[in-house]
């Protein structure tokens, strides 16, 4: 399962990422019967849903193309549910997009060294 | 955050309208729109654009990327856009630099490995470029020597999307790649390739004198001509060979008529000035819409705009349908077709000579000197040829019966008439005539000229064509008309005006069938 660790990896990059900014880490693989949120942070007045996308090279895209409308709409819904789940914490709501691409000693096409994109509120 | 611009052309039948292609590539989730009224080809622009970029090693925005089309209120058609469209994109991401508008015209369309293919319209746009005061354009480099028919501007043919962006300016390598070329044409033998087919010759028609006298005075003038006789008289073969023995096209002819080869049919064949006047034989179930022009999206030429400085032949005119014979009118009248749509309009040159066949009945065999075997009714008969309207038969000045011929065997009594000997008698009456009225043919003279005081012929020789317009013979175009046919008679026959025997046969070649 080499997806599955690139995939965790690239989320605890993006904690790390996250947290050096600033942003209050509140919660990390909520599952519902919906699906996933990678991780749930608070950056200031903003309650910050981030999605991870991790590769180790673009040969098949850059990460960010792989957050199709489709999946854009599907998070939309999992905040509504995160929220109903959690009535206590406020805020606005915002979904941020984390492509991380990581080094990988398996693919010849891999980057040398991790490279971090942050994309703040791309839900419009 | 970066803005990318490219400058192209639209055409609006064969006008040429500038267009700025503008690439904005802002932060946000990878998505791109294309905005300015692009149809469903121009659409389908942003897929090739993106493998062609990306499939030349050269970075494609993973942004929020917007794509505008300027004039907006513009309908846009066709694949021609896809190279501004990938320099736009490629300023936008600063591969290319964005300078200042250097006068550079953009066309052409990528295939998906980031080579340019073979594109229609090159030729009506880079004469619009010019126009438009454009010092350069970037073309496919299968389409170079087209362009090249276009003095005054710069030609860079180029390969590969990556070869455009290093004209543009980009500092990257250029691979070496096969540029691709038109399907038909062979490397190496251009001049084989580009050679016609021989044209059919005059001498292997049989025993149809008169008619073939018809013909070559028809070439003489540019007339109109309607032949009526039974299947197999040999009308086919007749129009056939119209062609070859009317003068060769100008220079200037021969750009308009690859003008608007290049629009019809410039991704498919290459488009050289061919000095053969073109020849259209549409079938008879043409709609409206072929005959002058229609279609989705941006109107495209239709055959009587294809036959533009040639020949239109329509075998079995009364099995056209009437509103298809009626629309030519406008076209034989003027030589242009005007054609109006909600959003624009758009004009066509379509000056034709224009050559109608017809059966003189349903069943073929009617006859003025053997009627025996026609089986049709007379009113059925009556009918038949009443579909070509009235107006329309007005505009044709000769009305030719071709008998069926009565022998098959060639003696020494029989007079072969070549091609090469029509085509010498056709270009030396032509050039009579070019010469006295200043450069047109004698059926485009305006009527003015042809009645005033320095042409007029005096009343002794035109008195049979002013007794027949007295009578209601002939209309006053009619009568326009057979002064033209008798002017053509007179070239032909090496007088310096028409005598009372030339304005006689030209009544009569006017007025052959239908008495």
């Amino acid at each position: 399962m080499r997806n599955r660790q690139l995939g965790v990896r690239g989320e605890d990059e993006a904690v790390g990422y996250l947290s050096a900014r600033g942003y209050l880490i509140l919660e990390r693989n909520w599952r519902c019967t919906q699906g996933e949120l990678d991780v749930v942070a608070r950056d200031g007045d903003d309650l910050v849903f981030v999605e991870v996308k991790a590769r180790s090279s673009v040969k098949y895209g850059h990460p960010f193309e792989a957050v199709t409308p489709r999946k854009l709409a599907r998070l939309r819904i999992l905040t509504v549910l995160w929220r109903a789940a959690h009535p206590d914490v406020t805020g606005t709501a915002r979904i941020d997009v984390i492509s991380i691409l990581l080094p990988n000693h398996n693919d010849a096409d891999a980057v040398a060294s991790p490279h971090i994109e942050h994309l703040r509120g791309v839900f419009q | 955050m970066s803005l990318g611009r490219a400058r192209s052309v639209a055409l609006l039948g064969l006008t040429g309208i500038a267009v700025d292609v503008e690439a904005d590539v802002t932060t946000g989730l990878p998505a791109i729109r294309l905005v300015g009224l692009a149809d469903r080809a121009v659409n389908e622009a942003i897929d090739r654009v993106r493998s062609a970029v990306a499939n030349s090693q050269l970075a494609f925005p993973a942004q929020r990327l917007t794509i505008s089309l300027s004039p907006a209120a513009l309908p846009k058609s066709g694949s021609a856009f896809d190279l501004p469209i990938a320099i736009a994109c490629l300023a936008a991401t600063g591969v290319v630099p964005s300078a200042p508008d250097d006068g550079t015209i953009f066309i052409g369309e990528l295939a998906l490995d980031g080579r340019l293919r073979p594109t229609a319209g090159i030729l009506p746009s880079v004469l619009a470029a010019r126009q438009l005061g454009a010092t350069r354009v970037v073309v496919p480099s299968a389409n170079a020597h087209e362009a090249r028919l276009v003095s005054g501007i710069t030609v860079k043919g180029v390969a590969s999307v990556r070869e455009a962006a290093q004209v543009s300016g980009a500092d990257i390598d250029v691979v070496d790649v096969a540029p691709l070329r038109h399907p038909r044409e062979r490397t190496g033998d251009d001049e084989s390739s580009s050679a016609a087919p021989p044209l059919p010759d005059l001498a292997d028609i049989i025993g149809l004198d008169a008619a073939i006298d018809a013909l070559i005075v028809a070439a003489v003038g540019g007339h109109n001509i309607f032949m009526v006789g039974p299947p197999g008289a040999g009308k086919t073969m007749l129009a056939s060979r119209l062609p070859g023995i009317l003068p060769p096209l100008t220079e200037e002819h021969a750009l308009e008529v690859a003008t608007i080869a290049s629009l019809v049919e410039g991704s498919r064949r290459e488009v050289h000035l061919a000095t053969t006047p073109p020849f259209q034989a549409p079938h008879h179930s043409l709609s409206a819409a072929g005959m002058v022009g229609g279609g989705p999206g941006i109107v495209r030429p239709g055959v009587a705009t294809q036959a533009h400085r040639g020949v239109l032949f329509l075998d079995e005119a009364p099995e056209f349908a009437t509103n298809v014979l009626d629309s030519l009118r406008q076209p034989l009248e003027s030589g242009m077709l005007s054609l109006q749509r909600a959003a624009y309009s758009v004009s066509f040159p379509s000056d034709f000579q224009l050559v109608l066949a017809a059966n003189p009945c349903p069943c073929g065999q009617a006859s003025a000197t053997n009627d025996v075997t026609c089986t049709c009714t007379p009113v059925q008969r009556l009918r038949y040829l009443s579909r070509l309207s009235g107006p329309l038969m007005d505009r044709v000045d000769i009305h030719l019966t071709v008998p069926r011929a009565t022998t098959a065997i060639r003696d020494e009594l029989t007079t072969v008439t070549t091609t090469a000997e029509a085509r010498d008698r056709v270009l030396t009456a032509r050039h009579v005539a070019l010469a006295r009225w200043g450069g047109t043919c004698n059926a485009r003279v305006p009527g003015t000229q042809l009645r005033g005081a320095r042409y007029k012929l005096p009343r002794p020789v035109t008195s049979s064509i002013d007794s027949a317009l007295h009578r209601g013979g002939i209309t006053l175009r009619g009568y326009d008309r057979a002064l033209r046919l008798a002017w053509s008679l007179a070239d032909l026959d090496g007088t310096t005006t028409p005598t009372t025997d030339h304005v006689g046969r030209a009544l009569y070649l006017r007025k052959g069938i239908l008495q």
